[in-house]
């Protein structure tokens, strides 16, 4: 699928809302510009000032510790001022909290805005309703880009390419954002993609997007270098997708006979992990495991993303935040 | 917006005899030659470096230690134009206490320069930084003054200085440039 390979020196796109509108070039000059920045959090000094003047607020509508922390710390490495409001789901509609908001960040001048919505489309809407960049944190089942390009950083630095690297993504591939992003990113960089999960946790027409699809873990791991083992959200249990998590982690989890069996698989999970139900103990604990690899690549993958997007000239006629 | 040829202001020859000269000026004065690290900046900077280090160690036998750096980071222009790609910054050796000197292959507005002793700072606390162009075209708008100048040429704001080096660009010369409008 990806054909010639042109070198960028900066994205062509203001906000990060998902990676399917963005091209293989640009993911690319994210995952190099990353490199650099995992070789500042190597030093002494861990900070850049290259955001100094910039205002960045972490708008989180749905609970997030680990993507928070993430995107704070890549933020206060760059130098910027850095506001995080964390709120549970609101009981007033969605959509006049977020043009509110909306409206708010306009009057504080801020930057750039990090928001994690569980409405898929949310991003987008407050892209359009402010003149700030968006960078797209989880939207509902939608997107969750600066997980799959941390993914992806990792896979890069494990393999040294993606190009023809058979990735199987294992899960409730049917509600989960960090699927569909890295679906989109690893096709674009000429990874082939096997989706796994249970029948009810599978969408209809996800072939459609250039996958192959298979209920038997056995046919995703096949063949397959690395494996994404997605968090199971407990409540599916509840919703009657599955019979229980004994006999998921039973048919689905990644379990010590498969480290055994593909001794050169890397196996990456985006946290938190459910013991037990995606992954075994003794899996998440294994040299084979790149999880905790992730954590730290993901903080240098965000300072790429910040740094890029704010590298981006406001569109002509915009006003917006003083200089 | 095009570019032309205005006038050849080194040639080869030239070029690695101003080389040498600055070569000479940085090492006689130091007593301690093992406290010496040249850092070009990316990125005709470290080749740059890494020549004047080559002449120091044919005329006077001494191996001083040669770094990249990479001031991207720490520029003051990013609202003005998009972010440039970032370059490795590479140095073997410990900044801490040490006499260091910069090099690049134009001295401007003297912008690249103050933020290239921020990027430097950030690796730890220099003895002393010094500061070695291949040309210095004057138009300084910080207060920065070089120690070591190949060239010295008065140009103005529609002109560039082009600096093409063998290891990069297929050729060694410096050009001045008259940008068209």
């Amino acid at each position: 699928m990806p054909t010639q390979r042109t070198v960028l020196t900066h994205l062509h796109h203001r906000h990060l809302l998902g990676l399917e509108e963005y091209s293989a070039a640009e993911i690319e000059l994210i995952l190099d510009t990353a490199r650099h920045f995992r070789q500042v959090l190597e030093r002494p000094v861990k900070k850049v000032p290259a955001l100094r003047d910039r205002t960045i607020v972490n708008l989180f509508f749905e609970p997030s510790t680990r993507t928070r922390i993430s995107f704070e710390l890549a933020e206060r490495r760059l130098s910027a001022d850095v506001v995080s409001f964390q709120a549970a789901g609101s009981s007033l509609s969605k959509g006049e909290t977020l043009r509110d908001t909306a409206r708010n960040l306009e009057a504080m001048k801020i930057d750039m805005v990090v928001i994690r919505h569980s409405a898929s489309g949310a991003p987008h809407q407050l892209a359009r309703w402010t003149a700030a960049q968006i960078i797209n944190a989880g939207d509902g089942a939608h997107e969750h880009p600066t997980q799959a390009l941390l993914d992806m950083y990792t896979l890069r630095e494990r393999f040294g390419r993606i190009q023809g690297l058979r990735v199987a993504i294992v899960g409730d591939i049917a509600h989960s954002r960090v699927a569909r992003s890295n679906i989109h990113g690893l096709r674009k960089l000429g990874a082939s993609v096997i989706v796994c999960g249970p029948a009810t946790l599978l969408p209809a027409g996800i072939e459609t997007l250039g996958v192959e699809v298979t209920t038997r873990l056995e046919e995703a791991l096949e063949g397959a270098q690395a494996v994404i083992a997605l968090r199971l959200q407990l409540e599916r249990q509840q919703a009657g997708l599955l019979p229980s998590l004994r006999e998921y982690h039973f048919t689905y989890g990644i379990r010590p006979e498969h480290l055994e069996r593909y001794p050169d698989l890397v196996i990456l999970h985006p946290g938190p992990i459910n013991r037990g139900v995606e992954l075994a103990d003794e899996v998440a604990d294994s040299p084979q495991s790149v999880i905790l690899d992730q954590v730290t690549n993901g903080v240098a993958v965000r300072m790429a993303v910040l740094y890029l997007l704010a590298g981006m000239p406001r569109p002509e006629g915009e006003t917006g935040p003083a200089q | 917006m095009g570019e032309t040829i205005k006038a050849r202001l080194l040639d080869a020859r030239e070029l690695e005899r101003a080389l040498r000269r600055m070569a000479q000026e940085i090492i006689e004065p130091v007593r301690e030659p093992e406290a010496l690290a040249l850092i070009g900046l990316q990125r005709r900077g470290v080749f740059l470096a890494r020549r004047l280090a080559d002449w120091i160690a044919k005329d006077e036998g001494l191996a001083i230690p040669v770094g990249a750096l990479d001031a991207t980071l720490y520029r003051d222009d990013l609202r003005l134009r998009p972010s440039s790609p970032i370059r490795p910054t590479e140095l073997p050796f410990s900044v801490e206490g040490r006499s260091v000197v910069l090099v690049d292959d134009v001295l401007y507005t003297g912008r690249t320069a103050r933020a290239a002793m921020d990027a430097l700072l950030d690796y730890g606390r220099p003895a002393q930084i010094r500061l070695a162009v291949l040309i210095d075209r004057g138009g300084r708008e910080l207060p920065i003054c070089p120690d070591y100048v190949g060239r010295q040429v008065p140009t103005t704001a529609r002109e560039r200085v082009r600096v093409a080096l063998q290891e990069i660009d297929a050729e060694d010369a410096v050009y001045l440039l008259e940008i068209a409008t």
